[in-house]
């Protein structure tokens, strides 16, 4: 079978290591790869594409180192107190039940802490709320068990459901890839405009760090930054949504400018929208022009 | 049991016979022990869930459950199982009836038959939900239960509806306790115990109480709007007919927040006594500790939007809920460096119990620091439903609250039973317990940040790895949990009759005052507290 394959290889113990060794080894390199996609013993984010995801990594390259020194503080505090009051090193304790002073400081040092991490999280959190520059408008509709694509501006749209592992053809990943990805130019600023047709879904994509619930009833906004260079973003749907929760993947798959022309000509022959109430087209193109 | 039970026999007023001493009970130790045998089973259940969903969960394709659904059914009884009949009935029901009387001087709780009540409503709620994972192909929504998913036509049958009613059941038990502990707590302290010098644990269980009365009644609410939605075609919360979703999801938040908070705080309690019962010190900071404890009860509930960063909330109300969510970061600092405060300088004793104690306070320490990532709005954004999620709530409840279980279950099993465990095999239990969860839940934070979604019967291939480690942990784990058993058995054979006051000098609240286990009524006179 296709897809134990790579499951295989990985049970050994001896190959776990090296596979951590690569992993490591990765993280400096993964970026120039042409798929934004998690790797076997992968210890950190995905890879960042766009500013949105490159923000939101650098935030939680500080958060991580923060929380590391806090954490190994913690244990040495602990460490050290064991071994230097156990019972036999220092057979009378102390009475102090007070020390106004260190009261003080472990309450205002983390508030300084916490400031120092809230500055830039709310300028990454304002950041990638929304912005006046994007070049084009995708709406995204989740419903069981796919994802519905339409392009407003160029009246197509179309389903995308996961590839079943029987049809996988070689190079096709399980569970992530599906039979028609949302193909968008390179080097592009996209707005998302997501709803629901039934349950809560949930569209996430990592290395855009990009996610946000689709709900039936209300229409949610949100933006990626493709960056330049031909890749394939990789995402799932993040929401409980019933019985094949773990079988809607999503495929972003960026394109140069040339051949997102070309793709946009079969595809206004194949997934034309003609077949769309009008007025819907209508209030995405006012959305558009807001 | 039955060994205490003859006991028990020249006791003024204890009744005799199965049936009046167990199922008439109004007595607080033998509900609190009723409580505990309940959260032990309810614990072998909801454990042996998850065990069975970490085998599958260890290598890619699905190979032992039918299908997704019979996942998501899995899930959804997991969680509920362990937060509303493991965490909450052994933290507050048993320890809580079983200690917090006789360390406030009381002779009972302020209402026995209510206490009655509220443990036996416990088994018919946590049939109902067992029942539901059954009926109809049971009800596969995650313990968040959502709508639309758990709506009528997201999850058409009846055992969602059994699943509301277990809730309803159980929130019934729970509030009718809280107002009981709230009584005791205020009303029935013994004669010169202000509440400033009441003992910590109790000081828990009144903020714990607070937070039930409060919290559980707004879950009530949001889950009969979804019954009378289902049931009655009423639209609080179906979007084609005018209601809305996302209400649903701030009503269950506003309780679900405070329950992660009501599930903790006693353990907080715990182990402020173990800490500074093995230091041989008094508890350093006490003021500190019992403000901070209502302080995080306080703030616990404006925060709890941070579970819906994704959900498409404006903006600015993300920054506040951030914001409000780092504030807790504080209070529950202060007690951590409280807790180390009060072993510092200490002569400390390794016992059991501290053992559970200290691995508390690390790794509530490491739960706690990934909160702080998590309450970060902008950066949620890659985080939020991932196994990161997972990881964190796993360190602070698996290895926070349930590792508050256990240091509370060895501190006081010899107090309980008139027993004393085998203190080798105990601290096997630990060790073993410790490397299973850590091995089980650490994994977790890599496979989130690589953006493994929560609730997955079968991944990428390339989350493997972690997932295989994840599953040998649970497996430690589970061998854990067999031992704990060991520890119990080998006690009740063996019978090592243990002394009023086991721990010494450290150990100064009033129930090492009392004989193990204590008279049916505890105290011949209220004892008097000091100035």
């Amino acid at each position: 079978m296709f897809l134990s394959r790579n499951a295989r290889n990985n049970t050994g113990l001896v190959s776990a290591v090296k596979s951590i060794v690569m992993a490591f080894a990765m993280i400096g390199f993964a970026s120039s790869a042409f798929a934004a996609e998690p790797q076997p013993w992968q210890l950190g984010l995905q890879p960042a594409s766009g500013t949105v995801a490159t923000a939101a990594t650098d935030l939680h390259n500080l958060l991580l180192v923060i929380i590391t020194l806090i954490s190994l503080f913690v244990l040495a505090l602990l460490v050290y107190t064991c071994l230097r009051f156990r019972e036999d090193k220092n057979p009378n304790p102390s009475k102090t039940t007070h020390n106004t002073v260190i009261e003080i400081l472990w309450t205002v040092i983390p508030v300084v802490i916490l400031v120092v991490i809230a500055v830039p999280s709310f300028k990454l959190l304002y950041y990638m709320d929304r912005t006046d520059e994007t070049d084009m408008v995708v709406k995204v509709v989740g419903a069981q068990w796919y994802w519905t694509y339409e392009y407003p501006s160029e009246e197509i749209a179309f389903d995308s459901y996961m590839v079943a592992e029987e049809d996988l053809v070689e190079g096709q990943k399980r569970l992530l890839d599906v039979d028609n990805p949302l193909v968008v130019p390179e080097g592009t600023r996209i707005k998302l405009l997501v709803e629901a047709n039934d349950v809560m879904h949930s569209f996430f994509v990592p290395s855009l760090a990009v996610q946000i619930y689709t709900v039936a009833g209300r229409t949610n906004e949100a933006w990626i930054d493709v960056p330049m260079g031909e890749k394939t973003y990789y995402g799932q749907c993040n929401q409980i949504c019933g019985i094949n929760h773990s079988y809607m993947p999503i495929v972003i798959k960026a394109v140069s400018a040339e051949d997102y022309q070309e793709w946009l000509k079969t595809a206004r022959e194949e997934f034309a929208m003609n077949d769309r109430p009008a007025d819907a087209v209508q209030t995405i193109k006012l959305a558009e022009a807001q | 049991m039955t060994a205490s039970a003859t006991d028990h026999h020249d006791h003024h007023g204890a009744p005799t016979g199965f049936v009046r001493r167990w199922l008439y009970s109004t007595n607080h130790k033998d509900i609190g022990t009723m409580y505990l045998i309940f959260a032990i089973i309810a614990a072998f259940i909801g454990g042996g869930i998850s065990v069975y969903m970490r085998m599958e969960l260890m290598e890619p394709g699905v190979q032992y459950m039918a299908d997704g659904h019979v996942w998501n059914v899995f899930t959804t009884a997991h969680g509920l199982i362990m937060v509303f009949f493991v965490v909450m009935p052994g933290l507050i029901g048993g320890f809580g009836n079983w200690f917090v009387p006789i360390m406030i001087g009381a002779p009972d709780m302020a209402f026995p038959r209510m206490n009655n009540i509220s443990f036996w409503l416990l088994p018919p709620a946590f049939l109902l939900l067992l029942l539901s994972a059954v009926s109809d192909g049971g009800a596969g929504v995650g313990w968040t239960i959502y709508p639309p998913l758990s709506g009528k036509e997201g999850t058409p049958g009846m055992s969602m509806d059994m699943a509301i009613f277990s809730l309803h059941i159980a929130g019934v038990s729970s509030i009718l306790g809280a107002a009981n502990f709230i009584t005791t707590i205020l009303n029935m302290r013994t004669p010169g115990m202000t509440l400033h010098k009441m003992p910590l644990f109790a000081w828990a269980m009144l903020v714990t109480a607070f937070l039930l009365l409060l919290a559980v009644p707004v879950l009530a609410g949001a889950i009969t709007m979804l019954l009378t939605d289902r049931n009655f075609d009423t639209a609080f919360f179906v979007a084609a007919e005018g209601g809305d979703p996302i209400l649903f999801l701030h009503l269950f938040w506003f309780f679900g927040h405070p329950e992660v908070y009501i599930m903790i705080l006693p353990a907080f309690g715990i182990v402020s006594h173990i800490i500074s019962t093995f230091s041989r010190k008094p508890v350093f900071g006490y003021l500190g500790m019992a403000y901070a404890m209502v302080a995080i009860g306080f703030v616990g509930f404006i925060v709890w939007a941070h579970h819906m960063y994704t959900v498409g909330m404006d903006v600015d109300t993300r920054a506040y809920f951030t914001a409000a969510t780092m504030v807790i970061a504080v209070p529950t600092g202060v007690k951590i460096f409280s807790w180390i405060a009060t072993m510092w300088g200490g002569s400390i004793r390794f016992e059991v119990p501290m053992y559970w104690a200290i691995g508390f306070i690390f790794l509530f320490t490491v739960g706690g620091v990934t909160g702080v990532v998590l309450s970060n709005a902008g950066l949620d954004q890659v985080l939020h439903n991932t196994y990161y999620v997972i990881a964190h709530f796993h360190y602070v409840l698996s290895l926070g609250a349930v590792f508050g279980l256990f240091a509370g279950f060895y501190y006081w099993f010899a107090k309980m039973t008139g027993f004393e465990y085998n203190k080798t095999l105990a601290l096997l239990h630990f060790w073993v317990t410790f490397v299973g969860v850590n091995l089980t839940f650490f994994p977790m934070h890599f496979l989130g940040l690589a953006g493994m979604p929560r609730r997955y019967i079968d991944y990428p291939d390339a989350f493997a790895g972690w997932n295989m480690v994840a599953s040998y942990g649970s497996y430690i784990g589970a061998a854990g949990a067999v031992l704990f058993l060991v520890v119990i058995l080998e006690a009740f054979i063996v019978r090592r009759r243990a002394a009023a006051n086991p721990w010494g000098e450290g150990a100064t609240t009033l129930e090492w005052t009392v004989a193990s286990p204590p008279p049916y009524h505890t105290f011949d006179e209220l004892p008097k507290v000091k100035n």
